[in-house]
This record gives structure tokens, sequence and C-alpha cells, in this order.
């Protein structure tokens, strides 16, 4: 039993990272119907950010996370300006390969000596990590941390999207981005601010998991990203509480797996529950259905 | 139109007499060098780099070898074995090298042995320690040469230590499945614990982008075991035995000389202190040959060489043995005289090359204390 609840411990601090990354993927996709794969290489950068502002900078935690933030917002809002919004009314497949391509060139273009380089760095660990037993289980400040910062992202989430004029935004966008605009909306800034919001998260995601797993390099991103989109199609790609009941799954999954099976299944069993419930239920387990309008 | 052209081929025709006249004074003979300058092991491939260069200058400052001036393509394989065979190539096929001194990682140095052996072109990894490197199904490829010791050698070694040296009795490995040189050595050191009367608890596989080891470290630490064995390269090590630590895993680390590299610590902070890992030298080591290298290397470096440097010093100049004993640039003679060493003295000490082409030789055992290595003691084979 002891076991098992560390384990879930285990699995609960990988998924609320996934579902930090998994928040970027379904906003971005609710709004504009586009898999914006940029978006591990967003969460790239905010490591790098955060990497830069101790090594370098020496600044406290909060600035830390907030240059991480603000650098990634704005990396966001450029790309969806640049590569994004010329391609809004072109077919979805010329998007989505774009995405691709700035995926791409965000790796390969931070990877040269003038920027990142391409070594693999040592992320400094701005506190200790201590951990404290209590009845047979190990638990570490750092759990502590990033359930806190989780939890606070996702609260500010709610708060801007249902209580804010900006959140009211989003929502008509994302209902309807044509009449949304006739009804005064400006379209252009709501796709941007939402550009901005899953990056800081994606850039919050990145200082946390520079902490928890304290080595970066630019392809990082790659295999986070993936698992974070798959999460958030397993909840329901456009629904903000499916993407972090995704991601809680997709960290279990893994964590379990590893634990009582092998580690070499963990993705394997992870793409079969996605697969499972793709077929039992097309659009993820929180996602409504949605007609096509023509 | 026709004026670019005659130019293009006034320029053709230039490079093509250049090139003619340097080949025709038969002054120069051309090494490729295969490391990785960059990804998750670049410091292997910079330590790599300047031994190389240190051996090159030294021979060519005493004249160079068998009459002709050593010249040299330097190529980066990233750690990557799709790249290392692209720069494998890229130096037989553009550059016409005579010889190759790499790659520097075994999954790396397997494509480059294949395509080595393919081109017969005489090839020696300084540090590639998987079998597989030298023979394929029980096939021996006979361009290939190594100038360290084998994986069930460096296996066995920590076995043995573990066992008889620390008197543990129970062990647990963790490996990356898709690295033949972890899975290698993860396999022989299971073979080899038990025999010696051993209990192997937990043996459990990681793939190469993992960075969450929380599941698996749970595993090992309900396990009880009181050895963990981590065959891998530093950048992973280093990852998996912070996470043990903050998971509360208090077993003896052990592990291989992928271990040796000042990010070991950086990555991992005190974890990794009074882990043991076997090596192929110590710069402690009191062997004349082995401070004046050591000597030499800091002038020019100012670092301390680590282990994989300094094969490379000894492998690149045992190329060079083979080269003046064939006394000629031609790659066929160069392999029959490398595959006749049996007498080699290098800084890594007394080294012969076997039928396989796999060099016989002891091994230093390394302890980190403080953040630093410290030589234990040697193992002879």
């Amino acid at each position: 039993m002891e076991y098992f609840l560390q384990q879930a411990l285990n699995g609960l601090q990988l998924g609320l990272v996934y579902a930090l990354i998994a928040l970027g993927y379904t906003m971005v996709y609710g709004i504009v119907r586009l898999i914006n794969f940029a978006h591990g290489d967003v969460f790239m950068v905010g490591s790098f950010l955060a990497y830069y502002a101790i090594e370098r900078y020496a600044l406290p935690l909060p600035a830390v996370f907030g240059a991480a933030v603000v650098g990634c917002a704005v990396l966001a809002v450029v790309i969806e300006r640049v590569a994004y919004r010329p391609l809004r009314n072109a077919p979805r497949i010329a998007s989505l390969i774009t995405a691709i391509g700035v995926s791409l060139f965000l790796e390969y273009f931070t990877a040269l000596n003038q920027l990142f380089g391409p070594n693999f760095r040592a992320f400094p660990r701005p506190f200790r990590v201590v951990s404290v037993q209590a009845g047979g289980i190990e638990f570490t400040n750092l759990l502590g941390i990033i359930l806190a910062v989780t939890v606070v992202c996702l609260l500010a989430l709610q708060h801007i999207v249902y209580r804010t004029r900006v959140g009211r935004g989003m929502r008509a966008v994302s209902y309807d981005h044509v009449t949304a605009g006739l009804m005064g909306v400006n379209v252009d800034a709501v796709i941007s601010f939402t550009f901005g919001l899953g990056a800081a998260f994606a850039g919050v995601g990145g200082v946390l998991y520079g902490i928890a797993y304290p080595q970066i390099h630019t392809f990082m991103g790659i295999m986070p990203g993936l698992k974070a989109f798959t999460a958030a199609v397993l909840g329901g790609i456009g629904s903000v509480p499916g993407a972090v009941l995704g991601a809680l799954i997709m960290g279990q999954s893994e964590t379990m797996t590893a634990a009582y099976l092998s580690s070499t299944y963990r993705d394997g069993i992870a793409f079969l529950i996605l697969i499972g419930v793709l077929l039992w239920k097309p659009t993820g387990i929180l996602g409504s259905p949605r007609t096509e309008k023509v | 139109m026709k004026r670019a052209s005659a130019v293009v081929a006034c320029i053709l025709a230039g490079v093509c007499l250049a090139a003619a006249a340097a080949s025709a004074s038969g002054k120069e003979i051309k090494i490729g060098l295969i490391t990785p300058l960059s990804g998750d092991v670049k410091t292997f491939g910079e330590s790599v780099k300047n031994s190389f260069l240190l051996a090159v200058e030294e021979a060519n400052a005493k004249g160079g070898v068998a009459g002709m001036k050593i010249a040299y393509v330097i190529q980066d394989d990233k750690n990557d074995p799709t790249e290392a065979a692209n720069v494998a190539n890229l130096l037989i096929n553009r550059h016409r090298v005579r010889a190759i001194v790499g790659a520097v990682t075994s999954k790396a140095s397997i494509p480059v042995s294949d395509i080595a052996q393919a081109m017969k072109i005489p090839a020696l990894t300084p540090t590639g320690t998987n079998p597989k490197i030298t023979v394929a199904d029980g096939k021996r490829k006979d361009y290939m040469f190594r100038s360290c010791f084998i994986d069930p050698f460096q296996g066995t070694v920590m076995a043995r230590f573990s066992v008889e040296t620390l008197k543990k009795k129970t062990a647990a490995v963790l490996y990356d499945a898709s690295n033949d040189y972890s899975k290698g050595t993860a396999e022989v050191f299971r073979e080899s614990f038990g025999k010696l009367g051993g209990k192997i608890l937990a043996f459990e596989a990681y793939g190469k982008d993992d960075v969450d080891f929380s599941a698996l470290l749970t595993k090992v630490k309900a396990s009880g075991a009181e050895i963990l064995y981590l065959p891998d390269y530093y950048s992973k090590v280093g990852l998996i035995a912070r996470q043990a630590r903050e998971k509360g895993v208090k077993a003896q680390f052990v592990g291989v000389d992928g271990w040796d590299s000042p990010d070991l610590v950086k990555i991992a902070g005190d974890a990794v202190e009074g882990g043991y890992f076997v090596n192929h030298y110590s710069p402690d080591d009191t062997r004349p040959e082995v401070q004046a290298w050591v000597r030499k290397y800091r002038e020019r470096h100012g670092q301390l060489p680590d282990a994989l440097g300094t094969l490379a010093y000894d492998g690149t100049r045992m190329l060079f043995e083979a080269i003046r004993r064939a006394g000629s640039d031609d790659p066929g003679k160069i392999r029959d005289a490398l595959a006749s060493i049996r007498d080699f003295s290098g800084v890594t000490g007394k080294m012969a090359l076997d039928a396989n082409g796999d060099a016989v030789k002891s091994a230093a055992i390394l302890r980190i204390e403080g953040g630093r290595q410290k030589f234990v003691r040697t193992v002879n084979p």
C-alpha cells in the first residue's frame, strides 16, 4: 500500500508538469483549431530562460518564473503573428505544417552556439530539495512547490476565462470567430492573448521541469510536448479541465506501468489508453462534440 | 556563359593539379577523427579531440610518421549513430582519409565499424567498449580495432569489487534499453554478480529520453538492494543519482567508465558522493608515464585529462605506431600492422591487441570523494 501511494505521488508530480504544458495545446486548439507543435519548444525556451536567470543573473525564484513567463509569452505572440496569422484562412493542413516548421526552427536555431548551444546543461537548483518521511512515504518540498504553482495557475486561468472581459472574448472567438468579430470582439488581439497565455503556462512548466529533472537541452521539449499533446487529446482537446484530467491520467499510467510492469512499456501503455478512449469517445473524456459548420 | 564555364574549368583544373601535387610528393597521410563535440556527451568529445591533437602535434614535431606528415579532419558525430555513419562516409569518400580514429561512444562506433569494414579503411575506437564494435554475430570485423578494454571486463570487475571488497550481497541495476553500451554492461554485471553469490533484486530498463525515474527508484527502494549499478553516461547517471537520493534510496552507487566527467558532479550534486566506478586510468596514478602525460595535458589545456582523452592519446599513438611499422599510407598495410601489435606501452598501461582487435589491459577503480575522483586500485585482467 505504501508502495502504491508513493508511486501515485510520483505520478502526480509528472502529471502536474504535463498539465501545465497541455493547457497551451488545448487553449490554442480551442480557439483557432490549430495543433501548435511548436508549443513543446516554447516550453524548452522557458527552461533555458530560467537557467540563465539563475545561473547568470542569480535572480530570486519569483523573478525566475517572471522571466520565463514573459519570455515565453512574447515568443509565442511573435510566432503567432509571423507564422500563423498569415495562414489563418488557409487550409488547416498548411498551418499544421507551419507549426512543425516553427518547432524544428526553434529546436535547431536555439541549438546554435550563438544562442543556447547544442549541449546538455545542468540546471542549477534554486533551492535545496528536502524530503520528509511520513507513514513510510517520502514527500519532497519539490512536489509541494509543483502542486502549489500548478493549482495557482489553474485558478488564475479559471478566473481569466470566466471572470474577465478578455476571457469572455476568448470564449466567444472559440465558439464562432466570425460572429464574435461582427459583435465587436477584436479577434486578432484575443488570439494573440490566447497564444501568450498558453505559452506563459508552458514557461512555468519549463521552470518546474528544470527544477525537477535538472538537465536541459534544446530538444528537451519534444517528448514532454508530445505527452502533453496526448494528454490534451485524451482529456478532450479544447477543454481546459479535460487537459488537466488527461495529464494526470498520463502521469499515473506512465508511473504505474513502470512500477508494476516495466519501464519500457510506459509509453506503449499510455498510448494504448489514448487509443482506447478515442475509440469509446472520439472527442476525449471531457470534450464536447462539435458539428462542422458549413 | 561560355566565359563562365571556362573560368569554372580553369578553377577545377587548378584544384585537381594542386591535389595531384600534394599526393605526388607523398609527404602526407590524412587521418579522420570522429568524436562527439556537441550533445549529451560533449565533454568526452572535447577531451578526445584535445588529446588527438596533442598526439598529432607531437608526431609532426618529430618529422611525421614513416616520413609522412599527419594531416587530419575532425568531424562531430553528436553521439548519434546516424550522424556517426554520415561523417564516416564523408571522411572516407570525400576527404579520402587513410585511417580513422573513432568514434568515441559504443553506439556511434558500431555504425562506424561497419562502414570502415565495408570500405576497407582501418578504424580504431579509442574508447568504445561494446564487444559488437569489433565482432558482430560471431564475425570479426577485421578493419576495426580499439585501445580500451571491453564491457564484459568492466562489468565483471565491478561485480567482483561489489561482492568481494564492498561485501554486499544484493544489487539493483538500472540501464538504458536503447544503448548497447549500457545494456551490455548491465547484463554482464547481472551474470557475474549472480555467479559470485550475490542476488539481483531489480533489473530495470528505461528509455533514452526518460528524465523521470521516480517509479523505478521507488521500486529499487522497495527491493532493499544494497548496491545500485548505473551503467550509463554521466548526464543520465547524474539525473538518476540525484532523484534516487531524493526518493530516499540509500544503496551504494557503482558504475562504469561513462561516469568520468566533471559534469557528473555538476548534475548530481553530492548525490554521487561515495560512488565507485571502473575507469581506464586515474590521473592520481603515480607511474611516471601518467604523471608526465598529466603535466603535458595540463600545460596545454589547463585541466586534468580524463580517461577517454587519455585513451584517445594512446589510441592515436598506437595507430601512428602501426603506420610506422607499415611504412606506407596503404590502408591494408596499416590494418595488418595494427593487427600485429602485441606490446604497446601507453599512458593507460601496457596493452596487447587480441585476435578480435580488442585491447587487453588493466582497469582502475575510482571513488568520488568531495566531488573529485580518488584512485582506489588497479585491477588486472
